[in-house]
């Protein structure tokens, strides 16, 4: 039995103080992953009066099972690593929300941040650093289907399928990794891929090739999930000849990559044709006084210690902006 | 063997040495026939050594059933919080909180022991402001991240409310359980057997969701 016990959020002081509305704080952060922490950290001991707004702690890192490639690590799980974030976080009397959703930015001068539950947070300055979250087929099904065999999120959910059939979608890393975990305790795992040929490292397939409950399905894309009450079947169409096929199952994991969370900055910044948003080298976007940094925007690579460093460069420049403005 | 290693076991000790007050952990619990059921027993009793301030009491499911009546306990392994002197205040874990759900486990047990987090008033007050029963299933898998947060709020729940139970429940211990709510995702929240929500929601929700209720019952009556 294993226990991935987080000590630090019992252990460690909160200085945290609930965002106040009335303020306009020098610094407003979105976002609560490796680049908006890493943005606290250094706006805060750079002295300027910040805020950061957190929908969930983490990000992508939390659902991480594990990291091997974070400096000072040879291992650590994703929990873990977040969990060392939000400390170093909250030793500063940072204004702190979590837990909320952000509906849409405004930029009058002062930037106006609003929530899902309707309250505004002001600053002189933005950091957008929400990263993004797993995309979806956007197919008849998937959505009424989530929860009900349809999933997103392979460490969560793959005991449920003990002995059961599933479709995993997408042939890359996070579909092959979902496909070995899976093929751990499922009875068959059936691999559904656009291309012609997986395009998951190497070592990742030859793991997978371990397993003799496993098949492919090339050149094809999902088009239906069907079901009423839990998932019943994928409908597919192959890419070449237009066919269609059926493949019966219990669960359907979603493995297609990563769609940038910027929806609510759409008119305010320029995105590029994936929603990144577009950004310098110092992180600044087109529109002055606001920042971005992370897998949010379109600096390459999206990687823990990446989005980490463009959260320090998106302080230090903000923090550079509020000093010339001055 | 012990659960816990050397290092496991120390810091839990200073994780417990956070509570302000006595804490009574009751662990149902059968010889025979029941998954998981020695390792939960095992699993309280090395933690309530690692405390003072824990009390751990073991009852049999079908020979102690007095006690399994007055805990509302339909299912074993369970495990049951009670406060410094004695009260009930409707938090359950079905299963062994292992994997994440240590963490769970460990906040219910500070917060019940007297050391909780401040809520904003403007939530306390619709918590208090919930009059009728409400049962909170929060089902979860050991192995996902996320989900001990949805079982800390559903528990911080009940201990601000009397009318307001909440579960955790290991789905892959119960699994006829999780397939009579179809769980195929956890976080699964079950409210009053009707009404669902995935995933980890912020205490806002949880308590739309109980709001809501109100309204269709009312719609109905």
């Amino acid at each position: 039995m294993d226990f991935n016990l987080s000590t630090i959020s019992f252990l460690s002081e909160k200085n945290f103080r609930p965002v106040d509305p009335e303020k306009v704080y020098d610094v407003v952060i979105i976002g609560g992953g490796p680049a908006g922490l890493t943005a606290a950290v250094y706006c805060m001991r750079k002295g300027v009066d910040t805020a950061v707004i957190v929908n969930h702690i983490g990000g992508q890192v939390a659902e991480t099972s594990s990291i091997e490639n974070y400096m000072g690590y040879r291992y650590v799980n994703g929990v873990e690593l977040v969990e060392k974030f939000r400390e170093q976080v909250q030793q500063f009397s940072i204004g702190y929300d979590e837990g909320n959703a952000v509906e849409t930015i405004e930029d009058d001068g002062i930037k106006r941040v609003m929530l899902t539950d309707g309250r505004i947070m002001k600053g002189k300055t933005l950091i957008i650093a929400s990263g993004k979250s797993w995309r979806k087929l956007g197919v008849p099904g998937e959505q009424r289907l989530t929860g009900k065999g349809v999933a997103y999120c392979t460490i969560c959910d793959a005991p449920l399928f003990a002995g059961k059939k599933v479709v995993v979608v997408g042939g890359g890393n996070s579909g092959i990794e979902a496909a070995i975990d899976l093929a751990a305790v499922a009875r068959e795992v059936v691999v559904v891929q656009l291309l012609e040929k997986l395009t998951a490292d190497k070592i990742l397939q030859d793991k997978l090739s371990g397993f003799n409950n496993v098949s492919f399905i090339f050149s094809s894309i999902v088009k239906e999930i069907t079901g009423d009450e839990k998932v019943k079947s994928v409908v597919l169409e192959n890419t070449g000849s237009h066919e269609i096929s059926e493949v019966s199952t219990d669960g359907v994991f979603v493995e297609i990559g990563l769609d940038p969370n910027s929806g609510f900055a759409k008119g305010v910044v320029e995105m590029n044709k994936y929603g990144e948003i577009v950004v310098d080298s110092a992180c600044r976007t087109g529109r002055d006084g606001i920042f971005a940094a992370g897998d949010v925007t379109t600096v390459p690579f999206k990687q823990i210690i990446i989005a980490g460093g463009e959260g320090a460069k998106a302080a230090l420049s903000a923090c550079e902006y509020l000093i010339n403005k001055e | 063997m012990a659960l816990f290693d050397a290092k496991i076991q120390q810091q839990l000790k200073d994780v417990l040495n956070n509570m302000k007050d006595e804490v009574q952990i009751i662990n149902f619990t059968q010889e025979i026939e029941c998954p998981m059921c020695r390792e939960t027993r095992q699993f309280v009793e090395e933690i309530g050594s690692l405390s003072d301030k824990l009390k751990v009491k073991v009852y049999n499911f079908v020979t102690d059933r007095e006690m399994s009546v007055k805990y509302r306990i339909d299912k074993i392994p369970a495990i049951v919080l009670l406060d410094k002197e004695g009260n009930d205040h409707g938090i359950r874990f079905f299963g062994l909180p292992g994997g994440y759900e240590i963490n769970s486990f460990l906040g219910s047990i500070i917060e019940l022991s007297g050391k909780r987090e401040p809520i904003p008033e403007d939530i306390m007050k619709r918590i208090k402001a919930v009059d009728r029963d409400v049962h909170i299933q929060v089902f979860v898998g050991l192995g996902c991240p996320h989900c001990p947060a949805a079982v800390s709020t559903a528990h911080r729940l009940a201990m601000e409310n009397s009318r307001i139970k909440a579960d955790m429940i290991d789905a892959s211990n119960f699994v006829p359980l999780s397939q009579k709510y179809n769980v195929t995702g956890v976080p699964k929240i079950v409210i009053n057997d009707k009404f669902e929500l995935m995933g980890a929601h912020p205490v806002n929700t949880f308590l739309d969701v109980i709001d809501r209720m109100k309204e269709t019952s009312l719609n109905m009556a």
